[in-house]
């Protein structure tokens, strides 16, 4: 039981409890949002501002009761939500939010703050994204209702197309970095042109990065691409025959996932934890301020645009995003041989 | 560290449940898994012999047969797909118009 | 503790994949084989390949399963009827089973003529066959012309996946 063992059991707890309470504050930050884009004021009934209404919609969920079809396949039933879960959690292991601390000189060696610093971090997010399709998948057959099965089938057909669009924009930043672990994809983004402009990929891959937000915000069913569970087409969705806590492990697993992809969209793109003015072990605060701006997109895209039809998704990411990142990756090599 | 020969001996048990499941079983789409079940079994056996010979060739072949399986499966699929839509039913007894 | 490890993941491989071939549920024996993935790819990271351990839940759990789930879910197999036709009797299981038995045997007893061989256990050596650098170089140069053919094998077997489960109305015999 060294101290760095013990640390790094800490900081996996403390990552653990981060990831919860960022699905709560997501909620607020939704519901507020969304009614200062309507124009109106939204939750401020519960504590000073609404900031306790997240707390209130747990406990209420909590507290509901727990339903099951009767003709449901009782074990897929309930490990749906589970996996959903699990996968959302998971993918968040491996995501860089700090440099190296020795926690003020007690630590003898330096701990990394990160999760797990697997060097093929890259191909172990997309796995586990990959896994997260099994508990839409499982939700929308288990639950034996034709709202269901329609949603889950839309939905994970949709996921495994943009799966594709997604992994050639990751292999495009590899590309560039050389590397598959994150955290040596965020160092080789330090330093400075001209020292003003910070080396971030985002400036060498601008179509990289909108193809990577696009596919992400269609990996997590996210609007505009949220038509699988959109409420005037499908009741919910797969999501139709949950409630209680299982419904909540979906609504926690949805926000999770928005998390987990924006902080990878940091890592890769905008430079992790680098910024100026603060040493590398404090950088998690930068980190925090790019996720949370990533994540303002993602609830301003959702209250602002329209919903694409089914059959415009799939050929949007068929027919354009998939060619536009098959071309960025070639451009990117290309140019990477060019110019060394 | 195991000795490879652990390693060759849980690949063959793996090939022969395998193989066990495409003797015994009854559902089409059963057989194609147990196929599936022997394929990861060879897996085992190229990427244990390529770490002890210290190469990476028994990771690369893994590789192939990974995208073979893939390949494999979805032209497997298709034709189970095909053949219910004739039958009816998944069960390769149904399938025995060319039996002597 | 790699050994603890070893023992681990192959009972996770080896239990599920007889739950795999045990099931009535074709729908539960999918999820078991993908238990089945996961031991292996644990068991792929004991032999340090990371790479190859990853690429199997990408390419087996991740994607081939879940078109396995999906023509499970239009066939509606679950409610297809297992057992064997009246005229084969229960010699037909006993046979199969007495088949696969004897396949395990031979290959435990082949196995166990061999001398207990340990792994190279110089620390180079695990390192080199980790890096992603090191498979990309041999697969580009030594494998590239499988490579590219085993592209082209996609690219037919999607063709002929097509063709093959395509609709009548397509104008398709």
């Amino acid at each position: 039981m060294t101290p760095l063992l013990v640390a790094q059991l800490v900081l996996t707890l403390v990552v653990f409890v981060a990831l919860l309470s960022s699905a709560a504050a997501m909620v607020y930050v939704e519901r507020k949002v969304a009614a200062f884009l309507q124009q109106r004021i939204g939750p401020y009934l519960v504590g000073p501002k609404g900031l306790l209404q997240p707390l209130a919609d747990v406990v209420k969920l909590m507290f509901k009761e727990e339903l099951r079809p009767r003709a449901a396949d009782a074990l897929l039933f309930g490990l749906a939500p589970i996996i959903s879960a699990t996968a959302a959690f998971a993918a968040f292991a491996v995501v860089p939010f700090g440099g190296e601390t020795t926690l003020l000189g007690v630590l003898k060696e330096p701990l990394r703050l990160q999760v797990a610093d697997v060097n093929v971090a890259v191909l172990v997010i997309f796995a586990i994204a990959s896994m997260g399709v099994y508990g839409i998948v499982l939700a929308g057959w288990s639950s034996n209702s034709k709202y269901s099965l329609l949603g889950g089938l839309r939905s994970s057909a949709q996921m495994i197309s943009y799966e594709l669009a997604y992994g050639l924009s990751l292999a495009a930043v590899v590309m560039l970095a050389g590397s598959l672990s994150l955290r040596e994809i965020v160092t080789n983004q330090s330093g400075y042109w001209f020292y003003v402009i910070p080396k971030w990929y985002i400036f060498l891959q601008p179509i990289g990065f909108l193809i990577y937000m696009t596919a992400g915000v269609a990996e997590t069913n996210r609007a505009p691409f949220d038509f699988p569970e959109a409420e005037q087409e499908l009741v919910a969705g797969y999501h139709t025959e949950y409630s209680s806590m299982s419904f909540a492990l979906f609504f926690m697993a949805e926000y999770i996932n928005m998390v987990t992809v924006s902080a990878v969209a940091t890592s890769l793109y905008l430079g992790g934890w680098l910024g100026p003015f603060l040493p590398d072990w404090l950088g998690w605060l930068w980190f925090l301020l790019k996720v949370f701006l990533l994540l303002f997109f993602y609830v301003w895209m959702r209250w602002t645009l329209p919903r694409y039809r089914y059959d415009q998704l799939m050929e949007f990411g068929w027919k354009w995003l998939l060619p536009a990142a098959v071309i960025n990756l070639i451009a990117t090599a290309a140019l990477v041989i060019w110019l060394g | 560290m195991v000795p490879l020969n652990y390693y060759l001996v849980l690949s063959g048990v793996l090939f022969s449940i395998g193989t066990a499941g495409v003797f015994l079983r009854r559902n089409l789409i059963t057989v194609l898994l147990s196929v599936e079940i022997m394929l990861n079994a060879v897996n085992l056996t190229f990427v244990a012999a390529g770490r002890y010979h210290g190469t990476v060739d028994g990771q690369i072949i893994t590789f192939f047969v990974m995208t073979v399986a893939a390949a494999e499966a979805a032209v497997g699929l298709a034709l189970v797909i095909a053949l219910f839509r004739h039958r009816e039913t998944l069960s390769p007894d149904a399938y025995t118009s060319l039996k002597w | 503790m790699d050994v603890v490890s070893f023992y681990i993941f192959a009972a996770i491989a080896v239990l599920s994949s007889i739950g795999v071939i045990g099931q009535r549920n074709p729908m539960h024996s999918v999820m078991l084989l993908i238990v089945s993935f996961g031991g292996l790819a644990g068991l792929y990271i004991l032999l340090d390949a990371p790479f190859t351990a990853v690429t199997q839940i990408i390419i087996y759990a991740g994607a081939i399963m879940v078109l396995f789930l999906f023509v499970v879910m239009l066939l509606n197999a679950h409610t297809e009827d297992d057992s064997l036709p009246a005229g084969l009797g229960p010699h037909a299981l006993r046979f199969g089973a007495l088949l696969s038995a004897l396949l395990a045997v031979e290959v435990v007893w082949g196995l166990s003529r061999v001398g207990v061989t340990g792994f190279n256990s110089d620390p180079g050596a695990a390192s080199a066959i980790s890096s992603v650098a090191a498979i990309g170089q041999t697969l580009f140069t030594q494998y590239s012309f499988a490579f590219e053919v085993t592209s082209i094998l996609i690219l037919v077997s999607m063709v002929g996946a097509v063709i093959i489960a395509g609709s009548r109305t397509r104008g398709g015999r």
